[in-house]
């Protein structure tokens, strides 16, 4: 019989010992966690992000990630996106009565192998079950510590006009990814999601010297939704072109059946930079030589506003209003 | 060919663009049917490149937005009676009705469930053989035959726990209801693309013919869209009304046979209520007598009450392209999607919805 995960795992006992020992430690094992106290306890001084966030994407496994490999993306790329560079994780499971142990082993490698990638150690964390029917699966939250290097002041209030907007890449690939894995929606694609820890990226595109105004990943709700953040941030007008916003073929035949705009689907592993027009250039060649800026494009300009807004110029030579997302376009993708 | 990118060439629209501002010279009032076009005219900002003698006008083609309370509020009805699963495609979900929303039941505990197509829901009622699944049947010929085919293949299955509350509409006699108002001066009709895949462009001889108004199917694309206004301009110019299709990679004449045979064998039409426009006699379609063990209507006992109209809201007039949405007091303002009066503020397709997202308060 595979093996399962029960209540008692989750009850502070010998199981849940025993799987935090073998499954957990085992695999994410650093000198902090080792230490098995309540707390992990640690120095810094300088300035330090501090943010979290919860997983409930489903399925759990999807084309180019899963939940676990999520969960330490999304976190650091939220450090990232403040200029620091991720040091700390906290990682907490919930955990559906009845999810087979095999499932949580394969998502505990690619924390661990993301979390390497990302260069950031698991230092604490937490494991409960729930009655099956109580949660879906498997939900993780993590919360990230990273320390900002002197200088540094990156803050989606900081843009100011004339600031040339840089996208990393094709949007839309995280969320069309799970969409056709989804029930009921089934179709196929080679697609993968763009899930990916962007902190290297943005260390090599600070280690220019350039500077760099504003940092955003454009998850849920896309880039058309973060793009109208930024610009009631700053009190701008955001212009891009859609001629420049690279999207992949898959993506924009998907859209086109679902009746989604490929602006306001999700990415994971994709962010927006915001850099004075001088500096623009080597922030756009930092991010080329990296892969996961290998498309990266300018894809506009901000300009002075009376009232923020964002605006596309169509293909057509067109200009029309880009508004936030309204609603949930499809639920559960992060 | 990927049949996407290709209709979306900046250079080639440019020559059509051109084109079109060459040949026009009558002033011109163009209707698009259909609210995917509506869609597409405002994502590629296509009004702004047209010359200023041709106008484009948004029709009553957005299934949702025409959608009565009535209708609306039965459905509310029926997710709320105990047992029923409620199956609906997920725009109709935020429609408010006259007191509520199936967003607001579903939240109160309802069992309403998004599909992505009407085999979907036979399977909901598959897995859930002691409960009533009931699909929302919404849309225009385009959706028609594939719930016609969910009903066809629950009987052959055998289902006894499967019906579809029928809202389907036909677009023809919509369009000539509309015309025999005289509300509006139409000039030309962009004739929607997916309905006329199945209707074939046939469905629209009779707007040639009897009303001398010029037709053109179109697709969705910005090159679509201004190929057919090209060729509607053509047509006014040369003093010409008849139906062309500029979609020949998704229309023909005679359109699809097999749908057309497929939704009479399990729909007859009905006279059917419409948000803004009121009773059209053959405009709606029912489930045949011997598909009634199907006919939500004739299954439940639904008593949905009384019927409330939102206060101010001008959708009605806004479907029949008698007004535009910024004309509308409630625009922007009291109405938006956040917090919609209208249908048309809600459905993706709807005309309140898409000024306001492309456009803005200043729409």
């Amino acid at each position: 019989m595979p093996e399962t995960i029960l209540l008692a795992h989750g009850s502070g006992g010998k199981l849940a010992h025993r799987l935090i020992e073998e499954n957990i430690l085992s695999d994410l094992s650093n000198p902090m966690l080792a230490r098995m106290d309540d707390s992990a306890v640690m120095e810094f001084s300088g300035q330090l992000a501090f943010t979290t966030d919860s997983y409930v994407v489903s399925p759990i496994f999807f084309p180019g990630g899963d939940i676990g490999k999520l969960s330490v993306c999304g976190t650091t790329n939220d450090l990232a996106m403040s200029g620091a560079r991720p040091l700390y994780l906290s990682l907490s499971f919930i955990i559906e009565e009845g999810f087979p142990l095999s499932d949580l082993k394969r998502i505990l490698s690619s924390i661990r192998d993301t979390a390497r990638e990302a260069g950031v150690q698991i230092v604490t964390g937490d494991t409960k079950v729930v009655n099956r029917g109580n949660a879906d699966k498997l939900y993780i939250n993590t919360a990230g510590i990273g320390r900002i290097k002197q200088g540094t002041n990156i803050s989606g209030a900081n843009i100011v006009p004339g600031d040339k907007i840089i996208l990393s890449g094709s949007i839309g690939d995280h969320g069309i990814a799970i969409m056709s894995k989804r029930e009921g929606l089934h179709f196929s694609t080679d697609l993968q999601s763009d899930c990916a820890p962007l902190c290297g990226m943005v260390a090599n595109m600070i280690a220019t010297g350039a500077d760099i105004h504003a940092l955003r990943d454009p998850t849920r709700g896309g880039v058309a939704t973060t793009l109208n953040e930024m610009s009631e941030q700053s009190q701008v007008r955001i212009v891009i072109e859609e001629e420049r916003i690279p999207v992949r073929d898959e993506v924009l035949g998907a859209c086109e059946m679902l009746g989604f705009d490929p602006l306001y689907v999700a990415n994971e592993g994709k962010l927006v930079a915001f850099v004075p027009s001088r500096d623009a250039q080597r922030v756009l060649d930092a991010m080329r030589r990296h892969p996961y800026g290998a498309r990266a494009q300018v894809i506009g300009e901000v300009e002075q506003a009376e009232t923020p807004c964002v605006v596309m110029k169509t293909v057509l030579g067109a200009s029309r209003l880009v508004d936030m997302l309204v609603g949930d376009l499809l639920p559960r993708i992060c | 060919m990927k049949y996407v990118s290709e209709f979306r060439q900046g250079r080639l629209a440019s020559g059509l663009i051109e084109k079109i501002k060459r040949s026009s010279h009558t002033p011109v009032n163009f209707m698009e049917f259909c609210g995917s076009h509506t869609v597409s005219i405002f994502r590629y900002g296509i009004r702004q490149v047209l010359p200023e003698t041709v106008s484009t006008l948004s029709g009553p083609g957005c299934p949702i937005c025409v959608t009565s309370n009535v209708d609306l509020d039965k459905a509310i009805a029926l997710a709320r009676t105990p047992n029923v699963i409620m199956a609906s495609f997920g725009d109709v979900l935020r429609v408010p009705g006259s007191f509520t929303s199936l967003q607001a039941v579903r939240a109160e505990g309802a069992d309403v469930r998004v599909i992505y197509s009407a085999i979907d829901a036979l399977q909901i009622a598959r897995d859930n053989p002691t409960r009533q699944v009931v699909l929302l049947g919404i849309g225009f010929e385009t959706t028609a035959p594939t719930i016609a085919a969910s009903i066809m293949q629950a009987k052959q299955e055998d289902l006894n726990n499967f019906s579809v509350l029928s809202w389907h509409k036909l677009s023809p006699p919509a369009m000539k209801s509309l015309l025999d108002a005289g509300d509006v001066a139409i000039d030309g009709l962009i004739c929607p693309g997916h309905v006329s895949i199945i209707t074939g462009s046939q469905a629209w001889e009779f707007i040639a013919r009897d009303y001398g108004i010029p037709c053109v199917v179109a697709g969705f694309e910005p090159l679509d869209i201004l190929q057919c206004v090209d060729m509607l301009v053509t047509q006014v110019e040369n003093g010409e009304a008849k139906v062309e299709i500029a979609y020949t990679r998704g229309v023909q004449h005679a359109g699809n046979t097999v749908a057309q045979k497929l939704m009479k064998r399990v729909f007859e039409p009905c006279f059917a209520q419409w948000r803004g426009i009121g009773a059209i006699p053959g405009s709606g379609l029912k489930l045949r007598e011997e598909f009634s063990k199907f006919d939500a209507e004739q299954v439940f006992d639904i008593a949905p009450g009384p019927t409330r109209e939102p206060k101010g809201c001008i959708c009605g007039e806004v479907l029949r392209g008698v007004k535009t949405p910024i004309d509308c007091p409630l625009f922007a303002g009291a109405c938006t999607p956040e917090n919609p009066v209208g249908a048309c503020m809600v459905s993706s397709e709807g005309s309140c919805f898409t000024y306001y997202l492309y456009g803005g308060k200043n729409a």
